[in-house]
């Protein structure tokens, strides 16, 4: 009876004061984020961009994957808002459609190589020696061919369709990654607070997953909000190039290479899909330049 | 006095020498600092071994070879019988438990981002499986312990003063029960005031705990106050060894004397006239041949420049490593 008291004290307890803190250094980071115009634009693109992903299926209003030949080569108008292609798609319906696959390739790309980069940036970082020159090895072969050129290399042996586009957009990105948490575990595995867990019993594991690597995650997460623009550039050039997502499919990359052959009558085609690109990656700019402002120490307080 | 009471040894030291490898000059040539050269000692049970030296005599080095943080280059470490350098790797992370350290710095030493009852709590969790609830309990009892309250426990490093972080983490150090606590500095950086309420929590954690110090200072007031038993250190070496009174009374090394005399008097009209050492401690990448005092020694005579001085027992339980000790 004692025990179980004590613990929903202490529960109780905890949940309060444990969260106390972090709710003051939200507050704090919510005001630099208001007072950052940059990183508040970006938050507004992307709020949009992601919530048009989310609502796709309400928003279109025509079919973005059917063609229909008696309305091809359409200039805009309020029946097509972006107008239509050669084969009578809606450019609109398709750049609403579209955003909901450019997210699932951010959010792909990012989680495979964030985590493989940092995975593999930790263990070389804190192991050292060796494994530290076998692995940072590895990342300079991936480093020392151009990144689009590899993707395509990647792209080009796997055959073109989207899962295999964001394997190799994030065989590509993770080095970038796994060179920041390298740097982040050497200087962290030198603080005397892991030495004392060292000197507590924790064993080499315990010590990397639990203790350093939680601290080698923020700059590795700025990084990633920097590189999402990157990210679905690769995708697009992929697209564009006729190495990534299969046609039907209203990938933006791929979209505007659709246009190339009609740039000059119509216009609109290639355009349309060429600003949604535009925009959301100037947006994931704002957003990654933002938060590195806002989680500079110097900034910060 | 502890001079004649026949202790048990905890802990012996034999022959321990730590040399860190440098590359140095235009040819990278492969040298080596000699941190801790040929340092023999014992710690008897439940007494304060204190180890003091200037800056860069090694001292901390030896504290963290001791407890295998840094893997000796030679040299044996027994405790209690059992020869701690041999020891697997694996069985070394079970042996941790019962020596524990305490750094000089309270402001790097706890983790940032982790609350104070997960810090103390950590050993708990690795040594005994404890359930959660039997680790808050433990966790609570040794704050308490250490002067803290239950309150402190969902809390973050960085909202404690200097002497509040060096309560917690002698927390989790005395939280796992060990036997060997080596306290490298503990109250360096903290000030006056408070380095005398941690000295005092450390006194009084020693015999309800009945621990076994080994005293890593520069401060001669604090060495005068904890110990038992000193070490004089220089460059690498133990200098003088022997029962706090051999070593305050009856000093037999110069540099002990001179270390002694650089203990500032609190009255300005008091004209130092007595013998300070001169100049800065010398490499240890290089050190001196023969007594590796001789550049700084005021008595220093030819012999010292040529000839290591050997670490001779001048009376039970003093050792001194010198060519003329002083003794009356």
């Amino acid at each position: 009876m004692k025990s179980i008291t004590i613990e929903k004290r202490g529960k109780l307890r905890d949940f309060i004061a444990r969260r106390k803190p972090i709710i003051e250094d939200w507050k704090h980071t919510l005001y630099l984020w208001k007072s950052t115009k940059l990183a508040m634009i970006g938050t507004v693109i992307i709020v949009i961009f992601i919530l048009i992903a989310i609502f796709a299926p309400i928003i279109v209003p025509y079919d973005p994957i059917s063609s229909n030949m008696s309305a091809r080569l359409q200039p805009p108008s309020w029946d097509h808002l972006f107008g239509t292609d050669q084969f009578g798609r809606d450019i609109f319906s398709r750049v609403i459609v579209g955003s909901r696959i450019e997210l699932w390739i951010i959010f792909l790309v990012s989680l495979i190589s964030g985590g493989l980069g940092t995975f593999l940036g930790v263990v070389a970082g804190y192991f050292g020696k060796f494994v530290d020159e076998i692995i940072m090895r590895i990342t300079d072969m991936f480093l020392a061919f151009p990144s689009l050129v590899l993707a395509m290399a990647f792209a080009a042996a796997l055959g073109p369709s989207l899962t295999n586009t964001i394997i190799a957009i994030s065989v590509v990105g993770w080095t970038v990654f796994a060179r920041l948490a390298r740097a982040e575990a050497m200087k962290i595995k030198k603080q005397p607070y892991i030495e004392a867990i060292r000197a507590v019993g924790a064993g080499n594991s315990r010590i990397m997953f639990l203790h350093v690597l939680p601290m080698c995650l923020s700059p590795v997460l700025v990084q990633l909000t920097l590189r999402m623009g990157t990210i679905i550039l690769t995708a697009a050039g992929l697209g564009f190039l006729g190495l990534g997502v299969r046609p039907p499919l209203p990938e933006w990359g791929s979209m505007v290479s659709d246009g190339r052959s009609y740039l000059v009558a119509q216009w609109w085609i290639s355009t349309f899909p060429g600003i949604a690109i535009a925009f959301v990656v100037l947006g994931f700019n704002f957003l990654g330049d933002g938060i590195r402002d806002i989680m500079d120490p110097r900034l910060r307080r | 006095m502890p001079t004649e009471v026949k202790t048990e040894t905890l802990l012996s030291v034999e022959n321990l020498k730590k040399y860190f490898p440098v590359k140095r000059g235009a040819f990278r040539r492969l040298l080596y600092v000699r941190a801790v050269d040929d340092v023999t000692f014992q710690v008897p049970k439940e007494s304060v071994f204190a180890v003091v030296g200037e800056s860069g005599s090694g001292k901390t080095t030896l504290g963290r070879t001791v407890l295998r943080l840094i893997e000796p280059t030679s040299g044996k470490i027994i405790y209690k019988n059992e020869d701690f350098t041999k020891i697997s790797l694996k069985s070394l992370r079970i042996f941790r438990r019962k020596m524990q350290i305490i750094s000089q710095d309270p402001y790097n030493s706890l983790h940032p981002r982790k609350l104070v009852k997960d810090i103390i709590g950590e050993g708990l969790k690795i040594h005994f499986h404890m359930s959660s609830n039997e680790i808050l309990d433990t966790v609570k009892e040794t704050l308490e312990r250490v002067g803290l309250r239950e309150e402190h426990m969902f809390r973050y490093p960085h909202e404690f003063s200097g002497g509040q972080r060096q309560r917690i983490a002698t927390a989790r150090a005395i939280v796992l029960k060990p036997e060997f606590l080596v306290l490298d500095e503990p109250t360096s950086a903290l000030d006056v005031s408070v380095q005398a309420i941690i000295l005092k929590m450390f006194k009084d954690l020693k015999s309800s705990l009945s621990l076994t110090y080994l005293f890593i200072t520069h401060d001669l007031a604090v060495v005068d106050y904890m110990s038992d038993y000193v070490a004089v250190m220089y460059l690498g070496q133990i200098m003088e060894m022997g029962t706090k009174e051999d070593v305050f009374n009856n000093t037999a090394h110069p540099y002990t004397i001179l270390l002694m005399n650089s203990i500032p008097v609190p009255d300005p009209r008091h004209k130092n006239k007595k013998m300070i050492p001169k100049g800065e401690i010398p490499s240890s990448i290089n050190p001196p041949s023969g007594c590796r005092f001789h550049t700084r020694c005021p008595y220093a005579k030819e012999v010292c420049k040529k000839e290591e001085p050997k670490f001779v027992k001048i009376s039970k339980g003093h050792f001194v490593k010198c060519h003329f000790p002083i003794i009356e």
